[in-house]
């Protein structure tokens, strides 16, 4: 019995790796068209800076497994944030993703009594499917769900101000399109979430303890092969009862420096967070994709 | 005589002088796999028949050439692929032709083609699009005409 799990494990995998069309096709990896496999978002998942897209990470086409890795920052008004992390791609259809977040509320800390430079931390661990569509070549937009379960390491801190749980799972499913008539791509997701700014502060809150339904989006125009620039929106919940919670702007630039490297540089206001208001700044990241 | 001037008038469209030998079909522009633009917009784009002709004989040798892709290329008629790609491009760029080759499914047939395949012939068409000067905007609008016959082009 102590096999079974392996085995069943092993199985898995073998099902996802072997050709789908039942025709001895070898693994190929690489491939995608530069750009298309997107940023990765601040909680892991592939696609634009705030919000996921329905594409999966790494360069592999879905005669392959691909990977990727980024990192990170963001230097607003009040706070410094940082994360990183690692995504697989199987197939083009499964994208598997783990993040760290450290989220320093360096002078704001003291003044929250919380004490100079107190940083909030949180693991998340993403799955994303894409069910259908492509994002570049067919009629029918690529669509994709995910979760993505996220563990808050300040639970107590977390609790005293005011969130329900340190533990949270945020349900998602996105619509992406690249319109090659117009050089432009859209993606809209709907999410399902708890998260109190995107977790770090917990989940759930005195205003509101459950999930709610939370619409965000993007649109980005490719300026050339190697560069597109957009916009994004997040819908935010706000749940604690001390902190209000506001939606989340972006402007970006994305280059793909090389068929492996993507930088991302953007314009983010973040609005109130943990009392404190107007928190805009920008944001940084390198992502690098095989 | 004129039996044989009519057979080699029926004969034209399969294979000119200089081509292979292909098995018959009919010609039709719908076997072109795309609607050309209206106006002529996108043909000034691309440089009228001039430029399109460019375009495709850099874009057939950088094909030819390519490690990737080269290989699917090599037993190919080089000198039929330039005309009926010409065609189809002049076609779709509503420059003023007919296309006379097959359709995009019978032409790829046993090819053996994969996704990462047509993503890198994106590439040279873009490498061979952007030496003529054509803009990125404009490569893009024709992509968009190419992209749906990637469901004719790859292997099932």
């Amino acid at each position: 019995m102590t096999y079974l799990r392996p085995l069943l494990l092993a199985a898995l995998m073998l099902a996802a790796l072997s050709p789908q069309q039942g025709m001895a096709r070898p693994i190929r990896n690489g491939g995608k068209l530069l750009l298309t496999n997107g940023i990765t978002s601040l909680e892991g998942a592939s696609g634009g800076g705030l919000t996921p897209w329905a594409v999966i990470a790494g360069n592999e086409t879905s005669d392959g497994i691909g990977l990727s890795a980024h990192g990170t920052l963001v230097e607003v008004k009040d706070y410094d944030y940082q994360s990183a992390g690692v995504a697989i791609g199987i197939r083009d259809r499964i994208e598997l993703s783990y993040t760290h977040q450290d989220f320093n509320t360096n002078e704001i800390g003291a003044a929250l009594g919380l004490g100079k430079d107190f940083a909030f931390s949180q693991d998340i661990f993403g799955a994303k499917v894409r069910l259908a569509g492509d994002l570049v070549y067919d009629r029918l937009p690529a669509i994709a769900v995910g979760v993505q379960y996220k563990n808050n390491n300040q639970g107590a801190i977390v609790r005293a101000v005011g969130a329900k749980s340190d533990k949270g799972v945020d349900y998602y499913a996105s619509v992406s399109k690249l319109f090659l008539s117009r050089s432009i791509l859209l993606s809209g997701t709907a999410r399902l979430t708890k998260a109190n700014q995107m977790g770090l502060l917990g989940f759930g809150g005195g205003k509101q303890a459950g999930h709610t339904l939370q619409f965000e989006g993007s649109a980005a125009w490719q300026l050339s092969r190697r560069i597109a620039i957009g916009g994004e929106y997040r819908r935010k919940p706000d749940n604690l009862n001390i902190a209000r919670e506001d939606d989340w702007f972006d402007a970006f630039a994305a280059v793909a420096i090389s068929r492996n490297v993507t930088a991302t540089i953007a314009y983010a206001d973040l609005g109130s967070i943990a009392t404190v208001k107007k928190q805009r700044g920008v944001l940084f990241q390198l992502q690098t994709a095989f | 005589m004129s039996i044989i001037l009519s057979l080699l008038l029926l004969q034209a469209p399969y294979a000119l002088p200089g081509e292979t030998a292909v098995d018959p079909y009919v010609a039709d522009n719908r076997h072109a796999g795309a609607a050309p633009f209206e106006g002529d917009g996108m043909a000034k784009a691309f440089g009228g028949q001039d430029g399109i002709r460019r375009i495709v004989d850099r874009f057939v040798a950088i094909n030819f050439a390519d490690p990737v892709i080269g290989e699917i290329f090599a037993n190919h008629d080089q000198v039929r692929l330039k005309r009926t790609l010409f065609e189809q491009f002049c076609f779709i760029l509503n420059a003023g032709c007919s296309y006379t080759g097959r359709d995009m499914a019978s032409a790829h047939k046993d090819l053996g083609v994969q996704k990462a395949d047509m993503n890198r012939l994106v590439e040279t068409l873009q490498r061979a699009m952007g030496e003529e000067g054509v803009s990125f905007q404009a490569q893009n609008r024709f992509l968009s005409k190419l992209a749906p016959m990637r469901r004719d082009v790859i292997e099932k």
